[in-house]
C-alpha cells in the first residue's frame, strides 16, 4: 500500500534525521510552541475557571465563551493574524492561545461547579477558609475533569501548531505544508505520522499525569 | 451555654426563616430541633455556626457574642456533623478525622494519633484508616463525620439530620453510640431531626418548632409527652403518647413476687410448694435460672416439664434499669397477663403482673415523678 | 479590482455563495453521515456494557489525529477531493456522537425503564418512545459540538486543493494581498458556526418543551462526563 510505502521511506531517509528540517528539530520546535501555549492558556483559563466554577458567579459569560471558542475557525484566525502582524511567533502564538483558553476555561468551570455540595460545606463548617475549600476540597476533586479539559486543550494546539506551518511557523507541520506544495507525499504522509503520534503521546502523558495526581479515592470508577 | 436572643431570619423574598427565637441551649447536654419541614430548625442551627447570618438578635456563647470574633476562629472551636458526612471523598478516613486538627496547627503524627483514638471511640475498626469514603457503608461514613467533628475536641456540636440517611437498623445504632460517647465526653449538643420519636430518644431537652420559624415548645421529652403545650405538639408527638410517656418511669419501684417460679428439674413437692392460689401459674426456668416458660401448676409433672408445652413468657425486662413501658410490654406480650423480670444475666429475678404494673403506672403520675430518662 | 464586497478571485472558479454553499455541504454531510452511524453503534455499546470502554478507547485516539493529518493520508486513497474532507470530519462527528447518544440513552431512569416495560412497551418502541426523547437533549448537544466543530474545521480543506469552502479564500487573501478575503473568510464561518448553533438551540427547545429551562443538575463526578465534557471545546 503506499501510504505505509511512503511512511517507511520517510523515515529510512537518514538524511531526514539531521539539520534545521530534520526529524528531532522539528518535533522539538513542535513541542515547544505547544507547551508555551498550553502554559499560556492555561494560565488565563485554570484561575478563570476555578475562581468562577467556585464562586459559581458569571456562568453565562463562560457559556458565551465556550460557544464562542468553537464558533472560531482555528485556520481562519490563523491567517488573519498572519495578514493583520506578519510573520513570526506571536501571530501564531495568539490564535494557538485564544482557541485553547475556552476548553480549559469552560472544562474547569464545570469541573468545580459539579462538585458534591456536601464536603463543601462541612469543610466551610469546620472553619476552612475560602482558598483553603476551594484548593483542598474543591480542586482535589474537581481534577479529573480538568485534567480532561487541558488534555483537550493541548490536542488542540498540536493540531492547530501542525496547520500553522501554512502561515511559516516551523514544526511537524512543515513537512505537510512543503510535502503539499513540493508534491512530495513521502514527506506529507511521514509528517502526518509524526503529528499523529505526538497526538497520542500526549493523550498518553495526560493519562500519566491523571494517574499520579488524582487520588485514589476520586479515581474509583473513571475510565 | 448558647443563649439564642430573639433571632429573626428573613430572606429576601420575603420568607421568614426563623422567627423571634429565643431559647437557652444548657450545656453539656444533648438539645434536639424538632419539627416538620420548613420550620427553620437547621437555619437556627446554621446560625449558630455563622453559616447563615440572622437578620435580627444575637447569638451569644458563654456571654460572648459569636459576632465578635473571626468566623473560622468560631467554627474551629465547634463540631460540624452533616446528613451525608460529607466526608472529603479524595482523602483517607484517617486523614479527613485529622483535619481540623491540621487546621488547628497539629503536626501530622499528632493528628493522625488523635484520629486512631478518636476512631475507635466512635466504634470503627482501625483498619479502616487508610480506606477512602467510597469504600465504607453509610453507616460508617456518618461515624466517620461523627469522629471528624470531635477530633478537635471542641465543646460544641452541631448536628444536623446526621443519621437521617442511613437506614432504621443502622440508625438505632448510631443514635445508641451518641448517648454512649455523650456519656463520655459529655458535650454540648445542638442536634436538628424531623423525627420526633429520635428527639425523644436522644433529647435532654426538646425543642418543638412550626413551620414559619416558631418555637411551639421547649422542654425534657417527658415533658414534652406529658404536657404538650398546643394542638400542633400533640399532633407532632403521633400516637400512643401516653404508652410513650412510661418509657420515663423507671420500673425499680415495682414490687416483684419471687414465689411462683420453678426449675425445670423441681419436685412435686417443691411445685406444690411454689404454688399460690393469687397466682395461677407457674413460671419454669432452666436450671440456671433463665425463663422458659409459663404453666399451669396441675399441667406440671415432677421430673417430666416439656418446655415446648409452656406459655410464652413474652419479653423479659431488666429490673431497675428498664422503664415501666418495658415491664408493661412484656405483660402485654405473654398470653398470662404476666411480665417477667430479670437481672442483667439474663436470670429471672421475679414476676409481675399487669395490674401491679397498671398501679404502678398511677402512682408515677400521682407523684408527678419524671425520672431520668430510662432505656426501652 | 473592481465592484462588491462578496467578489471572488476567478481562479477559485466560483462565487461567495457557491463558497458558503461548499462549506455548508462539506461540513454537514459528515454530521449527519456520523449521526447515523453513530446511533447504532451507541445502541451496542448501551445493551453490552463491557463495549463502551474499548469503543471510548478508540473514540479519544482518533479525536486525538489532527485534522490535517487524517486529510493528508487519504489523499493517497481518494484523492484531493471534497469527501477527503467528509471523512475525516464524518469520523469526528461519530466520534462525538457515541459518548453523547450512550450518556443520553443511559440517563433515563430504571423506574421510567421499568415502567414502560410493565405497560407493555417492547424493546424497539421502548427505544424509539421513551429513552431517545429522553436522550434527545444529550443528542442534540452532541450535534451542536459535531456542527460547528465540522464547519471550523472545513476551512483546513483549502489546503487539500481548495476543497475547503470559505477556506478557500484564505490563500488568496495571502496571495493577492487582500485582507477583506480573509475578513469575508474567518467572519463567514464564524457567522455560519453561530447560525448553526442557534438553529440547533432552538431545534432543542421545540423538541423537548418539557425540559425545565435553565436548570444546573449538579453532576456527581464519577459519572461518565469528562469525555463528553473534553470532547465539547476542542476544535481542530
Amino acid at each position: 500500500m503506499n501510504v505505509l510505502h511512503f511512511i517507511n521511506s520517510f523515515f529510512s531517509d537518514s538524511s531526514h534525521w539531521h539539520g534545521y528540517d530534520g526529524i528531532p528539530t522539528r518535533l522539538r520546535e513542535h513541542v515547544q510552541y505547544s507547551l508555551i501555549a498550553l502554559a499560556i492558556a492555561a494560565a488565563i483559563g485554570l484561575p478563570v475557571g476555578l475562581l468562577t466554577g467556585h464562586t459559581g458567579r458569571g456562568g453565562n459569560t463562560v457559556a458565551f465563551i465556550a460557544t464562542a471558542g468553537r464558533a472560531l475557525p482555528s485556520f481562519g484566525l490563523l491567517v488573519l493574524m498572519f495578514v493583520l502582524l506578519g510573520l513570526g511567533l506571536t501571530p501564531v502564538m495568539i490564535p494557538l492561545v485564544v482557541l485553547a483558553v475556552p476548553p480549559i476555561l469552560v472544562t474547569t468551570y464545570e469541573a468545580v461547579r459539579s462538585v458534591d455540595p456536601s464536603p463543601v460545606d462541612a469543610a466551610r463548617g469546620m472553619g476552612m477558609a475560602e482558598s483553603r475549600v476551594l484548593f483542598q476540597v474543591e480542586l482535589p476533586v474537581a481534577l479529573p475533569l480538568i485534567l480532561s479539559g487541558l488534555r483537550s486543550a493541548a490536542i488542540q494546539i498540536v493540531s492547530t501548531a501542525t496547520i500553522a506551518a501554512y502561515v511559516s511557523l516551523g514544526g511537524l507541520g512543515r513537512y505537510i505544508v512543503d510535502g503539499l506544495y513540493q508534491r512530495n507525499y513521502e514527506k506529507v504522509v511521514g509528517g502526518a505520522t509524526l503529528v499523529a503520534v505526538l497526538a497520542l503521546v500526549t493523550l498518553g502523558f495526560f493519562g500519566l499525569v491523571a494517574r499520579f495526581t488524582v487520588s485514589p479515592g476520586v479515581r474509583r470508577s473513571a475510565p | 451555654m448558647i443563649r439564642i436572643d430573639s433571632v429573626t431570619k428573613r430572606y429576601p423574598d420575603g420568607t421568614v426563616a426563623v422567627d423571634n427565637l429565643s431559647l437557652e441551649i444548657p450545656d453539656r447536654a444533648i438539645t434536639v430541633f424538632v419539627g416538620p419541614s420548613g420550620c427553620g430548625k437547621t437555619t437556627t442551627l446554621r446560625m449558630i455556626n455563622r453559616m447563615i447570618e440572622p437578620s435580627e438578635g444575637t447569638i451569644t456563647i458563654d456571654g460572648k457574642d459569636i459576632t465578635q470574633q473571626p468566623v473560622n476562629t468560631l467554627r474551629r472551636s465547634m463540631g460540624y456533623v452533616i446528613q451525608n458526612a460529607g466526608l472529603f471523598q479524595h482523602r483517607t478516613i484517617i486523614d479527613n478525622i485529622a483535619t481540623v486538627p491540621r487546621l488547628l496547627g497539629w503536626d501530622k503524627a499528632k493528628a493522625r494519633a488523635r484520629a486512631r483514638e478518636l476512631m475507635e471511640r466512635v466504634g470503627l475498626d482501625g483498619t479502616l484508616a487508610k480506606r477512602y469514603p467510597y469504600q465504607l457503608s453509610g453507616g460508617q461514613q456518618q461515624r466517620v463525620g461523627v469522629a471528624r467533628a470531635l477530633a478537635a475536641d471542641p465543646p460544641v456540636l452541631l448536628m444536623d439530620e446526621p443519621f437521617s440517611a442511613v437506614d432504621p437498623v443502622v440508625r438505632k445504632g448510631l443514635q445508641d453510640e451518641l448517648l454512649r460517647i455523650q456519656d463520655e465526653l459529655g458535650k454540648t449538643i445542638v442536634f436538628v431531626t424531623h423525627d420526633i420519636d429520635e428527639a425523644v430518644k436522644i433529647g435532654t431537652m426538646v425543642a418543638v418548632m412550626r413551620t414559619g420559624g416558631h418555637l411551639a415548645q421547649f422542654a425534657p421529652p417527658a415533658e414534652l409527652l406529658s404536657n404538650p403545650s398546643d394542638a400542633f405538639v400533640e399532633d407532632f408527638l403521633g400516637a400512643d403518647r401516653g404508652i410513650r410517656r412510661l418509657s420515663f418511669f423507671s420500673s425499680a419501684g415495682l414490687d416483684l413476687l419471687t414465689t411462683p417460679i420453678v426449675a425445670v428439674d423441681a419436685t412435686a413437692a417443691q411445685i406444690a410448694e411454689r404454688s399460690t392460689k393469687d397466682v395461677p401459674y407457674l413460671l419454669v426456668t432452666d436450671v440456671d435460672g433463665r425463663p422458659l416458660g409459663w404453666s399451669e401448676p396441675g399441667a406440671l409433672t415432677a421430673g417430666a416439664v416439656d418446655p415446648a408445652r409452656l406459655l410464652p413468657y413474652g419479653r423479659p425486662f431488666e429490673h431497675g434499669k428498664e422503664s415501666l413501658r418495658a415491664a408493661l410490654d412484656g405483660a402485654v406480650l405473654s398470653p398470662t397477663g404476666w411480665a417477667v423480670a430479670v437481672g442483667a444475666d439474663g436470670r429471672v429475678t421475679g414476676v409481675v403482673s399487669q395490674q401491679t404494673i397498671g398501679e404502678a403506672i398511677r402512682s408515677a403520675h400521682a407523684e408527678g415523678r419524671s425520672d431520668e430518662k430510662v432505656a426501652g | 479590482m473592481s465592484g462588491g464586497l462578496f467578489d471572488i478571485p476567478s481562479d477559485l472558479q466560483n462565487t461567495y455563495w457557491g463558497l458558503v454553499g461548499q462549506h455548508l455541504r462539506e461540513a454537514l454531510i459528515p454530521v449527519v453521515a456520523g449521526l447515523v452511524v453513530a446511533l447504532p453503534i451507541a445502541q451496542l455499546c448501551v445493551r453490552l456494557r463491557w463495549l463502551y470502554p474499548p469503543v471510548l478507547w478508540v473514540t479519544t485516539i482518533l479525536y486525538a489525529i489532527p485534522s490535517l493529518a487524517f486529510f493528508v493520508v487519504l489523499i493517497d486513497y481518494t484523492g484531493q477531493t471534497e469527501t477527503t474532507v467528509m471523512i475525516p470530519l464524518g469520523v469526528y462527528s461519530l466520534v462525538v456522537f457515541v459518548p453523547a447518544i450512550v450518556d443520553g440513552v443511559r440517563s433515563v431512569p430504571q423506574e421510567t425503564l421499568d415502567a414502560a416495560t410493565a405497560m407493555g412497551l417492547g424493546p424497539v418502541r421502548r427505544y424509539f418512545q421513551v429513552q431517545l426523547p429522553i436522550a434527545a437533549p444529550a443528542i442534540i448537544a452532541g450535534l451542536r459540538v459535531a456542527t460547528v466543530s465540522s464547519i471550523s474545521l472545513v476551512s483546513v480543506g483549502m489546503l487539500i486543493g481548495n476543497q475547503g469552502g470559505l477556506g478557500n479564500l484564505l490563500n488568496d487573501g495571502m496571495i493577492y494581498h487582500q485582507n477583506r478575503l480573509v475578513w469575508l473568510s474567518v467572519i463567514g464561518t464564524a457567522v455560519l458556526a453561530i447560525l448553526a448553533d442557534a438553529l440547533l438551540v432552538v431545534v432543542r427547545l421545540l423538541v423537548t418543551p418539557w425540559m425545565p429551562r435553565g436548570t444546573r443538575k449538579p453532576r456527581p463526578v464519577d459519572e461518565p462526563e469528562p469525555v463528553t465534557a473534553a470532547l465539547e471545546d476542542a476544535v481542530r
